[in-house]
């Protein structure tokens, strides 16, 4: 199916959900071509392929668009042979898409809430549901990676886990993520970020830190 | 087949009607539990099951559970695969399928369950959002007769339940579906003519009359 067909892909270069879609098109030996998208000034093309959300990342396969990263995730799964990014048994594949929700559901906003909420006991409410939400990851965590002895869909799912967590924690000094709490995830992060698919579409860190850093200071100086 | 097949559910819920709607229409032979969700009264086999949300439904297989509704109906049109698919075979019909399931189950969801659990200028908003989910689901739907085309598919059986509680959101929120919305009034009294759907979807009497209760004990004006 895959070779002569047209695929793109828009995204930010800082977006976890973005990175999810390069790693799987990468991992299936896609070639695709990517478009920077800026989100205060959002595309003609981005607006008409995602009119419903407005949203990167978007997955255009000849001129046929994909949205949500992890429904991106699935279709480039199933429109590609070679790496199996989802288990092939059905109740273990269940498992996969329960484990990514479950991030995207209860990590991500707690995430969001602990560092930009304006009411500080909101921000210590999102922290402690960060933390217990990484707990429940960690004591579900086996194997070298989520999906076992290679990356699939959760680890692609879970990668904010390993790169921006730590990055808007040293940034913003919050309280949610530490390697002696969660061992079993430190170690994970270790090997998911020396994976050489992943490693190769990173940003760089101290771009993402000083990123951050500027966002608290906005906020701080703003009071 | 030998298999067991236990469901476990809260018979005014969207999700857990999904999941009943998706068994049935497999002919799956199945036991239902009713879980008396709203008075936190879990029982000892929902939390075995479902420890990290606490919540129905929960579709138990041969001992093994599956949880989150949208989920439950993948696993379930993946196992058992031989009649009435509810996903489309090709990728990317599958997409379209998940996108627009998703966007019942966050956007959708979301909307409709503020108009009857707030007031004033905020519910206001919400059900103008609410109306104008509707209105793009029925451009999705257009000319076809089901979401899933010319049978029930993911999306009809991810949206389906909110008929339930249409009465719900049209008092609270003041506004008639029927008028805003033809054709999804159309489509789900096409879907109700399934015994799948039938036998699964609670009256919206009842359903109203819960939500009043509901807002009375959480203290909602």
């Amino acid at each position: 199916m895959a070779s002569n067909q047209h695929v793109k892909l828009f995204g930010t270069v800082r977006s976890p959900f973005v990175k999810r879609a390069e790693i799987a098109l990468k991992l299936k030996g896609v070639e695709y071509e990517y478009v920077e998208e800026s989100l205060s000034n959002k595309s003609d093309d981005l607006l008409k392929y995602n009119p419903v959300h407005k949203k990167v990342p978007v997955l255009l396969h000849n001129d046929k668009p994909v949205c949500e990263s992890l429904v991106i995730v699935e279709y480039v799964d199933e429109a590609w042979t070679g790496y199996p990014i989802l288990p092939s048994d059905p109740y273990h594949r269940a498992q996969a898409r329960f484990w990514s929700k479950f991030i995207d559901d209860k990590v991500f906003p707690a995430a969001f809430k602990a560092a930009w909420n304006p009411n500080e006991k909101e921000r210590d409410k999102g922290a402690e549901e960060a933390r217990e939400a990484l707990q429940i990851l960690e004591n579900k965590l086996k194997g070298k990676f989520f999906n076992g002895d290679s990356i699939g869909l959760v680890d692609l799912a879970a990668l904010y886990i390993a790169f921006w967590l730590p990055l808007i924690q040293e940034a913003g000094g919050l309280d949610l993520y530490s390697g002696e709490k969660y061992p079993k995830l430190e170690k994970w992060g270790h090997e998911i970020l020396n994976h050489p698919v992943v490693k190769g579409v990173l940003p760089p860190r101290d771009n993402v830190l000083a990123i951050y850093k500027t966002r608290f200071q906005n906020i701080s100086a703003s009071k | 087949m030998g298999d067991e097949v236990i469901l476990l559910g809260y018979w005014p819920s969207q999700y857990g009607m999904r999941a009943r709607i998706a068994v049935e229409e497999k002919g799956i032979q199945y036991e239902y539990k009713e879980e008396d969700a709203f008075n936190y009264n879990k029982s000892p086999l929902l939390l075995e099951m479902n420890p990290v949300h606490k919540k129905t439904p929960v579709l138990v297989h041969n001992g093994k559970p599956i949880c989150e509704s949208l989920i439950v109906i993948e696993y379930i049109d993946e196992v058992w695969n031989h009649k009435s698919p509810l996903l489309p075979s090709d990728p990317y019909d599958r997409a379209q399928a998940r996108f627009w399931a998703d966007f019942v189950h966050r956007k959708v969801y979301d909307a409709a369950k503020r108009i009857w659990t707030t007031k004033g200028e905020e519910r206001e908003g919400e059900k103008n959002e609410f109306i104008e989910c509707m209105k793009l689901l029925e451009q999705q739907l257009g000319e076809k007769p089901y979401f899933g085309g010319d049978s029930l598919g993911f999306v009809d059986v991810a949206f389906v339940p909110f008929y339930s509680w249409f009465q719900v959101y049209e008092k609270f929120g003041n506004f008639n579906m029927e008028a805003e919305c033809p054709n999804i009034i159309a489509w789900a009294k096409r879907c109700l003519q399934k015994q799948s759907v039938a036998n699964t979807l609670p009256d919206q009497h009842k359903v109203y009359d819960l939500a009043i209760w509901i807002r009375k004990k959480l203290g909602i004006e």
